[in-house]
């Protein structure tokens, strides 16, 4: 994985003692509190109901044991022993105090880590997908164009006050595993005719109250433009996105209202000035950020190893694990193996310090010292020999992480909601919580095969529920907690917006409502046929009319 | 709240004292003054006719396209930074400098803060407006100096000069110093 050079450390120290003295300022009055939010904000602080919040950057979700243990450590000594992994492969701590904040950033920088761009009106901390590098489907990696962005975008002079905050993904997979179709820009290695490789650039996805599904601005953009294209569109949006209505500031907006062929228009416009130019990432840069990429040492062994086979014919809670949780890896004899943080009843996405430690530990020992958060907040162990499967499964089971529900319905997506949020109409985390009991039985589960769900508290959507196979929504019924339930949500490359399927749920109607919901699939399913394949076939109103009768 | 111009000697602080009109107010009889848009594209040849200096201020939603025709008569073009939050100038003074090659002064005003100036310079400002901290203390020479030093590394080329970090990088790599 990449590695600071004394410049970014240099960068990166600077940073902390900036926002130090940002702190300072603060504490002594000379910065008010409507002062100091925004310069807060753009370091990942966020006041929530009880408490501030402090955002970590994992940068595009890489992390090293190192990384993972000082995680663990700041969550021992400055919170109250966990973290919280997010939907933008990022950690949270939710109990910091202010005072402390410069101690964290600078026990962070050490590391390499910072919370620089985890919050604010400016681009955001860019994601790709947790399989980079390891994906047999990928064209290309992204990691070296995801650091290349992440260098260019800190601290851009001119984009650190957008209308509204900016986030951009990656991906190189021809899955798309990073959601490129909803964010402000979503970008895609792909390969033209020629064989040269270059970016899809999509623009305008989006949740919160107004989803959209990203629209591609352009086919291809040669890497030796991509900086000057990125910037063409930042500066068309800077312009004239709209400031005076936040939720009508983002991206998407500006595209809808100029029409997909108007900005597009205004784009080319400003690129045909600065394209190719001074502001592009120099080839040998690219380079040198590349090499830090490059594959590790493999050893030459065969997939499917005896060890392996035997393994999973003695133990079914392995084998179902290793059918759930494991992923072929591009090199024969190694697998990606998934973390689940979706225990039963467990709060998705969370991890104590303890746990963190022991992934740091298994890191090492199994998986060359990589880690990976992934977008759907489980953590990832990218190299791991399949050989060691089994012995890494029963670390894994002496610590509880050994959930064997990677894509099943009990790897849910929620947001942190009532229990945290200021913003909420509805809590989310309990309804996870109930929901993944109620689907406990992991062979069920299994049964049921592939299916995301999604639940967001209020309809910023930040759980995504947009996107989910399945997806509820808290609303607010007259002072009540209630929740709609919508179904046929996407986030890969055949993106999709959920349709709303029932209004008025309790907790306890829409968990039944699900039920209903699975009675139908497995009722109409074909031979190997996901969810969401199911649904596209049979369409909404079988499932509305089963949800309605059963009401 | 000192006004400063950066020059190739440093910061300069400017004792000119500059009046900016709104839409309705009366241009002086004499003193430097600011005028808005909409009154320098119907007075321009007044504003001109007078002794002394005279400059444009463009509220933040105002484009560069408005001011572009007449760059070249003008030595002070002022941006408005209606709250500090409001980022649209930066791209403006791009613009401005890059797209229209304006070289006279481009000057920050309105909500402009010591935690932007960076940004402010980068972007291809050089007269900064600088409003005082809420708790009153002091802006100075000083102070302005300690917040453009605060970074000593750029990542991405912009409008001004500074060499970004892979230009370091490859300088060092070819044996100089970084
Ligand atoms: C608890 C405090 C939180 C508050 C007050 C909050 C607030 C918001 C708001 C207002 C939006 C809508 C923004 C817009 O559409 O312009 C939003 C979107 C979003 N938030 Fe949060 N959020 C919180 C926590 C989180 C957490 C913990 C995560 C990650 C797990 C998260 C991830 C997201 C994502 C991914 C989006 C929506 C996607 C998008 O349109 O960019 N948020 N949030
Ligand atoms: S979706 Fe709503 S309730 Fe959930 S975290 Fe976001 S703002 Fe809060």
């Amino acid at each position: 994985m990449y590695r600071y050079d004394e410049f970014d450390h240099q960068v990166v120290r600077e940073r902390v003692a900036e926002f130090s003295d940002q702190v300072a300022r603060r504490l002594s009055g000379d910065l008010s509190e409507e002062q100091f939010r925004p310069l807060r904000l753009m370091n990942g602080v966020y006041l929530q109901l009880h408490a501030y919040m402090l955002r970590v950057a994992v940068p595009y979700g890489e992390l090293t044991s190192g990384k993972m243990r000082r995680l663990a450590h700041i969550a021992r000594v400055y919170d109250r022993g966990y973290g919280h992994f997010t939907t933008r492969q990022n950690i949270q701590f939710n109990w910091p105090k202010l005072s402390d904040i410069p101690a964290i950033l600078r026990e962070l920088a050490e590391v390499e880590m910072h919370a620089i761009q985890t919050s604010g009106n400016c681009i955001r901390n860019v994601t790709t997908d947790a399989f980079a590098g390891v994906a047999a489907d990928e064209i290309e990696d992204p990691r070296p164009w995801a650091e290349v962005l992440r260098q260019w975008s800190t601290f851009h002079p001119e984009f650190t006050y957008l209308p509204r905050k900016f986030k951009i993904a990656i991906s190189g997979g021809a899955q798309d595993r990073a959601a490129t179709f909803f964010h402000d820009i979503g970008i895609r290695l792909v390969r033209a005719e020629s064989g040269d490789v270059g970016f899809q650039i999509i623009v305008g996805g989006g949740m919160g109250r107004t989803p959209r599904v990203g629209r591609v601005l352009n086919g291809f953009v040669a890497k030796s433009e991509i900086l000057s294209y990125l910037e063409a569109i930042l500066r068309v949006y800077n312009l004239h996105g709209r400031r005076d209505n936040k939720y009508k500031a983002r991206i998407k907006i500006l595209v809808d209202a100029l029409t997909l062929e108007g900005f597009r228009a205004e784009v080319d416009a400003e690129w045909d000035r600065i394209r190719g130019s001074v502001v592009e990432v120099p080839a040998e840069e690219v380079e040198r950020i590349g090499a830090y990429f490059a594959d590790p040492d493999w050893q030459a062994l065969a997939d499917n190893p005896p060890e392996l086979a035997a393994a999973r014919s003695r133990s079914a809670a392995f084998n179902g694990w290793v059918s759930a949780n494991v992923m072929a890896h591009r090199v024969p004899g190694y697998a990606a193996v998934t973390v689940s943080l979706k225990p039963v009843g467990g709060i998705p996405g969370d991890a104590t310090a303890d746990q963190m430690d022991a992934l740091a530990d298994f890191a090492d020992r199994y998986s060359l010292g990589a880690l990976r958060v992934s977008k759907e907040q489980n953590i990832v162990l990218p190299f791991v020999r399949q050989d060691q499967l089994y012995a890494l499964w029963q670390a894994l089971v002496a610590e509880g992480l050994a959930t064997a529900n990677k894509g099943l319905i009990s790897d849910i997506i929620a947001c942190p909601g009532l229990d945290y949020c200021a913003l909420a109409n509805a809590r989310s985390i309990p309804l996870a919580q109930m929901i993944s009991e109620r689907f406990s039985d992991i062979a069920r589960q299994h049964d049921i095969g592939e299916v995301t769900l999604n639940i967001s508290g209020c309809i910023n959507a930040c759980g995504h529920h947009h996107v989910g196979n399945i997806g509820i929504l808290g609303v607010d019924k007259r002072g009540e907690e209630s929740y709609q339930l919508v179904l046929g949500g996407d986030a890969t490359q055949t993106a999709a917006i959920g349709d709303i399927a029932g209004p008025g749920f309790t907790a306890e109607g829409v968990v039944d409502a699900i039920e209903t919901v699975i009675g139908v699939y497995l009722a109409q399913r074909q031979t190997g046929e996901p969810f969401i394949d199911t649904y596209r076939r049979i369409g909404l109103t079988p499932f509305k009319e089963a949800i309605n009768a059963a009401r | 709240m000192p006004l400063v111009k950066l020059t190739a000697a440093g910061i300069e602080p400017v004792e000119t004292v500059w009046t900016r009109l709104g839409g309705e107010d009366a241009v002086p009889a004499t003193g430097a003054v600011l005028v808005p848009l909409a009154r320098w594209q119907a007075e321009k040849d007044s504003l001109l006719a007078r002794a002394d200096a005279v400059g444009v201020w463009l509220a933040a939603g105002e484009t560069a396209d408005s001011i572009s025709g007449d760059l070249d008569r003008l030595t002070v073009v002022a941006l408005d930074f209606p709250a500090f939050s409001d980022g649209r100038a930066y791209s403006t003074a791009r613009l401005l400098r890059d797209r229209f090659g304006y070289r006279g002064e481009l000057r920050a005003i309105g909500d402009v803060l010591l935690d932007q100036l960076i940004q402010m310079v980068r972007t291809g400002f050089d007269a900064l407006d600088v409003k005082a901290p809420v708790s009153g203390a002091a802006v100075t020479v000083e102070t302005i100096q300690a917040a453009l030093s605060r970074y000593s590394l750029v990542y991405q080329v912009a409008h001004d000069p500074r060499p970004p970090v892979s230009a370091l990088r490859r300088r060092l790599a070819a044996g100089g110093q970084a």
